[in-house]
């Protein structure tokens, strides 16, 4: 088993254990810390995959970013004491749900037979990382959707300002 | 390597994340789990950039950050929003356009 093996299946593990912990606490703050645990885990697997840029984008944005957005609102919304239940009447629905939708997930996977055109093929293996390479295929081939994902992010930073205002 | 681990890690991942928003009644729980779906699918798009020597799966990844990061955003703003109308953040509670 090679190095990258062995660091991969530490962080899967550690990121799929995490993760069901972030629905198993029953304090929210703890499954915040939870999701922090797997985003790290997940920005790993992603520095295996060689997608270095992703991973640090991946510890920017949501590590960094969206957890301490999360942490935040639970702060402003003081639930102090009031854990609840932690599942209600339809968790035999929901299991039944879910498993089922992991069995479709693995007889996909299982299945196979993908066999899509990916565009143009370039070497990931680059020395120093691939951010040159995604910089290129952002600013050339996906210039139109970078703009209009930059307007998505105007607009929800207005409607959020909006909907988390104290009068209407 | 194969890929086939990776697009493992990322299904369970998924399932985790979906059972998580069928589950859990708490709005915010559920935002954390919809962000845990989100972060499967990357995962399986890095995987598939990485097997078809491809940078389509990674500027992807990075659409679909920016989309999760407006929904939590947009997602939390409601949730303040109910919990100023309703004092709780249990999506039951929330029902008055329910049929």
């Amino acid at each position: 088993m090679t190095p990258a093996a062995v660091v991969f299946y530490i962080l899967a593990s550690l990121a799929l254990l995490s993760a069901v912990m972030v629905i198993w606490s029953r304090n929210v703050v703890h499954s915040a810390i939870y999701l922090v645990l797997t985003f790290l885990c997940v920005a790993g697997v992603y520095i295996v995959l060689r997608a270095e840029f992703v991973a640090a984008v991946q510890v920017l944005v949501y590590a960094g970013g969206i957890v301490v957005l999360f942490l935040f609102v639970i702060m402003l919304v003081n639930l102090a004491g009031t854990l609840g239940p932690r599942v209600r009447v339809h968790a035999t629905v929901s299991a039944i749900v879910g498993c089922a939708a992991v069995a479709l997930l693995l007889y996909v996977s299982a299945s196979g037979g993908l066999d899509t055109d990916f565009g143009a093929r370039i070497d990931l293996s680059a020395q120093g990382g691939n951010l040159q390479a995604v910089g290129w295929a952002l600013y050339s081939d996906y210039l139109l959707p970078f703009e209009i994902a930059s307007l998505l992010l105007l607009v929800a930073m207005i409607g959020a300002i909006v909907l988390a205002r104290q009068k209407y | 390597m194969r890929v086939e681990f990776f697009l493992l890690i990322g299904a369970l991942l998924f399932t985790i994340g979906c059972a998580g928003v069928l589950i859990r009644r708490n709005a915010i729980v559920i935002l954390m789990c919809i962000e845990l779906m989100l972060n499967a699918v990357n995962l399986t798009f890095v995987a598939f950039a990485l097997e078809n020597q491809s940078m389509t799966g990674h500027i992807f990844v990075f659409f679909v950050m920016t989309v999760a990061a407006a929904e939590a955003a947009i997602g939390l703003a409601i949730v303040i929003a109910l919990f100023r109308r309703r004092r709780t953040t249990d999506v039951e509670d929330a029902s008055l356009m329910r049929w």
